[in-house]
């Protein structure tokens, strides 16, 4: 019901309550049985296991092999990670050891930049208010790679198509939970009808302040947000772009009737140049 | 209002996926669909004032460079083989979509143009494909610099009010060139006037732009988006002034017109790198972004002193 505008434009005759995650990070445990059951049910290709030096992560970040990505900080409280103008500077001494832990996964944005750029039509509006790229119709242009705000999808680099999370489309037409939430063991991710969702995060996020976890705070919960709220939101212990969020991520299609305008502006600019170059010329002979 | 310089992120990673757009191909591709476009006003406008040979230079040169910048489009896809799909839907939130529609209009008349043009025959249809040719010139010319503003990359969707200026007036640097470089002394003196324009133009927009945005200007003036842009305003200056001397030699007329095809090459290539790299550092993201919140906080907090900045 809050959201008639992302199921709404699947053009089903139907109205299916919008599906969506709550990956709820102050229980992650960092398992990363998300990362293994999504590669495992969706068939995606193995890309590397690297020693990163980034405390226990080994995928780096969302890409086009990477559906699921569980982000590993490992803090001193109250200073974090600060990277000054010429690279890291000091993470102060003192305070409390902690290890932050998010699985990361597409956002499934309401106004999905991915979505209004892709020029073939491949990235579509499910029923379900999910959004999905059919692969059998992408040409690899790469236009929605560089548009999504969350740098969630990417190339496959041999087969020159663009991928991402489908939230198991598949398994939901089915009537099953994506493989993700299904694999993990501490409710981190938690799947079902949005607004159910948004709900029970309100009321953990209630608890968790309750109880003195002020740190705690939603991410992508809000409809009035830059991109009209995530279908895959989060509740954090930090700041988003300590987790490699964008903190105020706005979809760029907001901005597309002013482009548009300045574009036909520069047009017409270039066509008066034109007519005055050769008025300044006069007629030959 | 000089935005702090710490800011958080993850061990440094970016924040968006840089575009996978190749060189040369993208930056080639935004350049030769300014020279076509640009051309095909050059075209036009040298055919109705009794310029023959400018027209024919102009009008090859728009057909060749529309061909040449599709190839460069579909050769730069992940899967050439379904560059069809291209026009499979029309989408008016992809700018991408409506430049194919508007290239798949504009390259056949060009085409027509350039083969009447060159052989002389079917005036009729000729003069029919230039009005349609230069009619849908500039709209070819300006919409790319709507595909890349229409992106998260910061530097170029933070500059997408200035750019299509930048674009247009680059497409007459690089059409004035053209025709510097091809048509007679005699003949040439409308592209001489259109490159300057083009030239003006783009200094005046970009100037603007890099003032405007702040620190998300900053790769346009280093690495090697700075670079490329640097040398395209050395380029377009050196351009302008040698095609001065272009009435009286047709040497002077050949090689400054060959500087300015140079010097909107090179503006394009520095765009194109300015934004790879804003994608690349986080900062670029996370840095405006931080602090829009922090100024809504401010006007929250304080709803009647938003004066004071
Ligand atoms: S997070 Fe990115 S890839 Fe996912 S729906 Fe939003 S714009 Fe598209
Ligand atoms: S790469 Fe594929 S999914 Fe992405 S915009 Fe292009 S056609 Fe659409």
């Amino acid at each position: 019901m809050s959201d008639p505008e992302a199921t709404a434009s699947s053009g089903q005759a139907e109205q299916q309550p919008r599906l969506g995650f709550f990956t709820d990070t102050s229980v992650c445990i960092g398992c990363k049985a998300c990362e293994v059951a999504c590669k495992e049910w969706n068939h995606v290709p193995e890309d590397g296991l690297l020693l990163t030096g980034m405390s226990y992560d080994n995928s780096v970040g969302l890409g086009a092999d990477t559906w699921r990505h569980v982000a590993f900080i490992e803090q001193r409280r109250p200073a974090r990670t600060v990277l000054a103008e010429n690279g890291p500077a000091g993470t102060g001494d003192g305070g409390e050891f902690r290890w932050l832990m998010s699985s990361d996964v597409c956002k499934h944005c309401t106004h999905a930049a991915c979505l209004d750029v892709c020029p073939t039509g491949a990235l579509f509006r499910t029923e379900f208010g999910t959004v999905v790229v059919q692969e059998d119709v992408c040409n690899g242009c790469g236009y929605c790679i560089p548009a999504c705000p969350y740098g969630v999808i990417d190339q496959r680099k041999d087969d020159g198509r663009a991928w991402k999370c489908t939230m198991c489309y598949d398994r939901l037409g089915a009537g099953l939970e994506p493989a993700c939430a299904k694999a993990c063991p501490t409710e981190s991710i938690q799947f079902g009808p949005l607004d159910e969702l948004r709900e029970r995060a309100a009321g953990r996020l209630a608890d968790l302040h309750e109880a003195g976890v002020s740190d705690a705070r939603l991410y992508g919960a809000d409809p009035g947000d830059g991109v009209g709220g995530d279908g895959a939101f989060f509740l954090l212990l930090d700041e988003p772009e300590v987790y490699g969020l964008p903190p105020d991520p706005v979809v760029t299609t907001r901005d597309l009737p002013s482009i548009w305008r300045h574009a036909a502006a520069a047009a017409a600019m270039l066509a008066a140049g034109a007519a005055a170059a050769f008025a300044a010329s006069g007629r030959r002979r | 209002m000089v935005p702090p310089a710490q800011f958080d992120s993850y061990y440094g990673k970016p924040v968006i996926k840089a575009p996978v757009w190749k060189s040369p191909q993208i930056p080639g591709y935004l350049f030769l669909g300014g020279l076509a476009g640009a051309s095909s006003l050059i075209g036009a406008g040298a055919q109705v004032t009794g310029r023959p040979a400018l027209a024919r230079a102009a009008k090859a040169g728009a057909f060749g460079a529309g061909c040449v910048s599709v190839a460069a489009l579909v050769h730069d896809l992940g899967r050439p083989a379904r560059f069809l799909n291209m026009l499979r839907v029309f989408k008016v939130t992809s700018p991408l979509s409506v430049g194919s529609w508007l290239l798949s209009a504009y390259v056949p008349a060009a085409g027509a143009a350039a083969f009447s043009a060159t052989t002389g025959r079917m005036p009729r249809i000729g003069a029919a494909a230039t009005a349609g040719a230069a009619l849908l010139g500039p709209g070819v010319a300006a919409y790319t610099a709507a595909l890349i503003s229409d992106t998260a990359v910061p530097a170029w969707h933070e500059g997408y009010p200035e750019l299509p200026f930048v674009f247009a007036g680059s497409a007459a640097t690089a059409a004035g060139g053209l025709g510097l470089l091809a048509a007679p002394a005699d003949q040439s003196d409308p592209a001489r006037y259109l490159a300057i324009f083009g030239i003006a133009a783009e200094l005046a927009a970009s100037s603007r732009l890099k003032r405007r945005i702040g620190m998300v200007a900053e790769p346009y003036r280093s690495g090697r988006g700075g670079a490329y842009l640097r040398a395209g305003q050395v380029l377009s200056v050196a351009g302008a002034a040698g095609s001065m001397l272009a009435r009286r030699s047709r040497l002077a007329g050949a090689v400054s017109g060959a500087t300015l095809l140079a010097a909107s090459a090179a503006t394009r290539w520095g765009i194109f790198h300015a934004g790879l790299d804003s994608a690349a550092d986080p900062r670029y993201t996370i840095v405006p972004q931080r602090e829009r919140l922090r100024e809504r906080q401010r006007e929250r907090e304080h709803p009647q002193a938003q004066d004071r900045r």
